[in-house]
């Protein structure tokens, strides 16, 4: 009988923190500034230097921890792992081995089989390495990323699939970005994972396992562990021993190749950092950080759902970026209408949003003119045209929205006998029109309205203006049917 | 004439800075010692100009304002090449200036040049640097001590009124003791070590080397003090001595230091130092050290280690020596080290580098953690009991040059007074306690508890008002 | 301890240093009797003790998140061996 194989995945996430400075030095951490403007003798490793240690690191470590359930050591400290590359300028990297921030914790992730539970097996802080350009046979030494404050999220090897495993990165993203500390942008590198995959018979014994490296989206990380999975059961049922071995993936190509097997595995030679004291974490500071957690992802769509009765489709996409949500209960608090505010997020915002390629982290837009709109809509002071029109003046440039309708006219017309006037004229003059309507053609009506309309340059309330038609033209109807008696 | 009476003269106006640093140069300059690595003149006498320009003004600097100082090579100097003593750093001129540096410029004084020292502070003789070895003041065919034996040999042969080192494992109190003159090796976190080129982090620390224990007292209250660039500087505030003497303090006396393998001379200079202090009041009682026999062992697992990781930075990339015939990445690695580094160097390299790896850790270093613990815990019961622990610094006075060399075992062995401080980050002072019968000066050390610099200088103080050890020269012509 | 030339060549690329033939001697002799010094060591019961890797007891030495003053580049890249305007060279590290 054939073996039923089972793919055994462990992730583990480096998380770029979005904190103002360096891990251990006070240069700026932004992305894309000229080589080495963003690097000084401590983060270039000059002799005699010493780091010391930006606090923020550790509360953005700690909400992590606090987050994904993790036990937070109320005492941590930093090691050094040591190996020399170009991109290392001390030649060691800090790091923590020994005594990690946090450990033992768990995700629930939306897995294709239901919800699943994803061990975390710790969190540690570290500090990032810099940026080599590869050119004409040289490398070129970039330091501006040299002790960027990295976490490194280490999970247990609990996932089954490539489905699982992007359906925990994808969670752990959502949380990194609701905690907001970290940006996690995979093309700037900000979030990157590294996938160690074995291959066991179903229930049987661990198999021996490989560390793929590379991967640069959420596809890549997916087609990588269905490479993997496929050639290590080619390796077994042929057989074979799978090595143990990190391997690099080759987006372009679609496969992995072999880096280094375990016989030339580093020895980091990991020791106690002489130049950090350690960390100790008391219960007051840990309660401090546990106050600043914001409600999570799945906690606001339960609520939104439940409370503000929205779709579940809604409630995924107004909780699909921390700014949104956040930029959507302060609208339905200002406006007292959550669906109206839903409805003019998921439409027109979203689609100002992709049309202006703004993203919701640099989402700025005034509220509370958005909620002066949807008073006036609601109110059936200006019609849907003028909203939308006047949503983008605001999206765009800011205008002031009583402004932009004063002077465009918007506000709709409420006088009724100068619509009926106007209603009365268009009858007149579309005797045709009137006469299709009646031999069954309603469709014909948006024409007409759009005659009156044209009368109140666009200002009118369509749905009055129809109902007066429809009156109107009944009326003359029974006028006719009496003439026609008498 | 002492730096504090030099500064005070100066103060005073009957001597001109410029005119004193000038001096001192021109008599580093013949030094026949191979003191001085690097003396930038003209950047030295500007400086001296602008010291006085503030005196001029009536500006108050420091009891030390207008003192030329020595520096060790292996703290960074601005705009001044660093070498530590090594071809390996031959031509690097950094950038930024220690902190000790700027609190030496902020005192007024001026920073005449930098001196020689063992290669990266590894050694004990102040040979194993690529520029030469240093030469004993006393015996020019005699080692000055090491790694601070620019230092020390620099303040006894006058080159300089004063001079930083630095101690990681008696490089301040054996050279000190060598060539016949005093120094604080002060307790570990009280001193920035920001520009300090690391040899073992958790051990390395800056100090001060003068005539006597005032001048060494005044230089350490200026450069000690808290640095928001060095989290393990963790003193709250800069030392301020005061003048009172410690007569009724209680010494330990480690009996078993005095055993056959020290130099009976020493042993008897000691025991008259004890004379000293009894007569001047303090109680002094015998007590057998323990863990001695770790000392040492211990001490190399560690230092080694750290070092094994703080030298992996000059790899031929950002600084340095690089190999002009490296072809390849691995080439430049490995050939820029290897020529870069002298041998002293490379074997503590290779040393610390087994102790971590795989395999090792928990027999050497591991272990050499837990034997730190103990001693730190020995001591701290020791100081429950004495003030002050009176101890030799080194097993022999100063040898010849060569003589130990070839025999690193017996070089290593010889830190087994002085390392046990380091490894629990103690402070303590080297005073001059007599002479050999070759007229070698003979040097002991003073250990005190964490942070007990204050009392320390006051025994020192006590002890010097009582001898004249330390006013003796060696055949130098006089300032 | 006895240090054999494949231990030494491990230590050598842990190192990254190189030894010529005469120097590999006086290493693996020096290491010899360091290593059999360091073993003595092993008597000793440590079970009960606590490491010590550091002499400082204090802990939660801290930085604020506050930028400093950016650091001119001419003066990173100052003493490089090589380098060009903006950057450090070493050489290809791809394909080696």
């Amino acid at each position: 009988m054939k073996t039923k194989w089972e793919t055994v995945i462990g992730l583990e996430v480096h998380a770029e923190l979005s904190t103002a400075t360096k891990i251990f030095c006070a240069c700026v951490t932004r992305f894309g500034a000229p080589p080495n403007t963003q690097s000084c003798p401590v983060c270039s490793g000059m002799p005699g230097t010493l780091p010391v240690f930006n606090r923020v690191v550790a509360e953005y470590a700690m909400k992590l921890g606090l987050a994904l359930k993790c036990n937070i050591a109320d005492r941590c400290k930093f090691d050094r792992k040591n190996y020399t590359y170009p991109d290392l300028p001390k030649s060691y990297q800090v790091s923590q081995l020994y005594a990690p921030i946090c450990t033992h914790g768990s995700l629930e992730v939306d897995a294709p089989g239901g919800t699943k539970s994803i061990g975390i097996h710790q969190i540690h802080m570290e500090e990032d390495a810099g940026k080599l350009i590869h050119d004409g046979g040289h490398t070129f030494m970039d330091f501006n990323r040299c002790g960027v404050p990295l976490l490194e999220i280490v999970s247990k090897p609990d996932m089954r699939s490539a489905d699982e495993a992007v359906a925990y990165l994808e969670k752990l993203r959502e949380t990194l970005l609701y905690l907001e500390i970290c940006d996690c942008k995979m093309q700037e590198g900000s979030l990157r994972a590294d996938v160690n995959l074995s291959i066991r018979p179903v229930g049987g014994p661990l198999g021996i396992r490989t560390e793929t490296k590379n991967l640069n989206s959420f596809k890549a990380i997916a087609r990588a562990i269905q490479f993997e999975t496929a050639r290590q059961i080619e390796i077994l049922e042929a057989g074979g021993v799978v090595t143990q071995e990190t391997r690099r993936w080759d987006d372009d190509q679609g496969e992995s190749y072999s880096m280094r097997t375990k016989e030339d595995a580093q020895d980091y030679r990991y020791f106690p950092e002489p130049d950090l004291l350690p960390i100790h974490i008391d219960t007051a500071w840990l309660a401090r950080i546990r106050e600043t957690l914001p409600e999570m992802a799945h906690k606001k769509r339960a609520r939104y759902i439940r409370d503000l009765t929205l779709s579940p489709a809604d409630a995924a996409v107004l909780t699909g970026h921390i700014k949104i949500s956040f930029f959507f209960e302060t609208l339905a608090k200002k406006s007292g209408h959550p669906k109206e505010a839903a409805n003019l997020i998921i439409g027109e915002i979203t689609r100002l949003m992709n049309k202006t390629g703004i993203l919701p982290e640099n989402l700025d837009i005034d509220t509370d003119k958005l909620t002066t709109l949807i008073t006036l809509v609601l109110g059936n002071k200006i019609n849907r045209n003028a909203y939308k029109d006047a949503t983008e003046a605001v999206f765009l440039h800011d205008a002031d929205p009583e402004t932009y309708i004063r002077e465009r006219g918007l506000l709709m017309v409420s006088d009724n006998a100068a619509i009926e006037a106007a209603v009365d004229a268009v009858l007149a003059t579309n005797p045709d029109a009137v006469a299709s309507y009646r031999a069954g053609k309603e469709k014909i009506i948006g024409f007409l309205i759009g005659q009156v309309m044209k009368k109140f340059s666009g200002a009118g309330s369509p749905d009055l203006i129809k109902e007066l038609l429809i009156q109107r033209i009944n009326e003359t109807q029974f006028i006719q049917h009496e003439n026609g008696n008498g | 004439m002492g730096a504090l009476e030099l500064s005070a003269q100066i103060q005073a106006g009957k001597i001109g800075a410029v005119e004193t640093v000038a001096k001192y140069i021109r008599i580093a300059k013949n030094s026949r010692l191979n003191t001085f690595l690097a003396i930038p003149e003209e950047r030295v006498l500007a400086r001296a100009k602008e010291v006085q320009d503030k005196i001029d003004a009536g500006i108050t600097l420091s009891p030390l304002a207008g003192v030329p100082v020595a520096v060790k090579d292996n703290i960074s100097t601005e705009g001044t090449e660093t070498t530590c003593a090594s071809r390996m750093l031959e031509g690097y001129v950094p950038v930024f200036n220690a902190t000790v540096i700027d609190k030496l410029e902020q005192a007024g004084m001026v920073v005449i040049g930098k001196v020689n020292m063992d290669e990266f502070a590894m050694g004990g003789s102040s040979e194993t640097g690529y520029f030469g070895a240093v030469r004993n003041p006393w015996d020019a065919t005699r080692v000055a001590g090491g790694s601070s034996g620019g230092s020390a040999a620099a303040v006894a042969a006058m080159e300089a009124p004063m001079a930083l080192g630095s101690d990681t494992g008696g490089s301040i109190r054996q050279p000190c003791a060598f060539c016949g003159v005093t120094g604080i090796k002060p307790t570990y976190g009280s001193v920035s070590r920001y520009g300090l080129i690391a040899y073992a982090s958790s051990m390395d620390q800056i100090g001060v080397i003068g005539t006597d224990i005032n001048d060494c007292a005044a230089l350490l209250e200026i450069i000690s003090g808290p640095d928001t660039r060095d989290s393990t500087c963790v003193t709250d505030a800069p030392f301020a001595f005061g003048k009172e003497n410690a007569a009724k303090i209680k010494i330990g006396l480690p009996r078993n230091y005095f055993n056959d393998s020290i130099d009976p001379e020493i042993i008897r200079a000691i025991f008259m130092a004890v004379k000293v202090f009894e007569d001047a009041g303090a109680v002094v009682e015998e007590f057998q050290m323990p863990l001695v026999d770790y000392i040492v062992p211990a001490y190399y697992a560690l230092s080694s280690a750290e070092a094994s990781s703080n030298l992996a930075r000059f790899d031929g990339l950002k600084y340095g020596h690089r190999a002009t015939e490296a072809k390849s990445l691995s080439d430049v690695y490995t050939l820029s080290r290897s020529q870069g580094f002298g041998m002293e160097v490379k074997r503590r390299i290779i040393l610390g580098s087994f102790v971590l790896s795989s395999g090792y850790y928990d027999a050497y270093y591991r272990k050499a953690l837990e034997i730190r613990g103990m001693i730190k815990e020995a001591y701290n019961q020791l100081f429950a009991r004495y003030d002050v622990i009176l101890a030799p610094v080194a097993p022999t006075t100063a040898y010849k040059l060569g003589e130990n060399i070839t025999d690193p075992m017996k070089m290593y062995m010889a830190d087994v007074y002085t390392a046990s401080v380091n490894l629990a980050g103690l402070p303590a002072v080297a005073l001059p306690c007599g002479f050999d019968a070759q007229g070698l000066p003979i040097g002991m050390q003073l250990i005190g508890d964490a942070f007990s610099e204050p009392l320390l200088v006051a025994a020192a103080r006590k002890y010097q008002a009582c001898t004249d050890y330390h006013t003796r020269k060696p055949g130098v012509p006089n300032l | 301890m006895q240090i054999d030339n494949d231990l030494v060549t491990y230590l050598e690329t842990l190192s990254n240093l190189t030894f010529t033939g005469e120097e590999r001697e006086i290493v693996k002799g020096d290491l010899g009797n360091i290593l059999n010094a360091m073993t003595h060591m092993g008597q000793i019961e440590t079970q009960r003790v606590q490491e010590l890797s550091h002499p400082v007891g204090h802990v939660n030495v801290f930085r604020e998140d506050e930028p400093g003053l950016p650091f001119d580049r001419e003066r990173i890249l100052q003493n490089a061996p090589r380098r060009n305007s903006e950057m450090f060279i070493a050489p290809g590290t791809v394909g080696s």
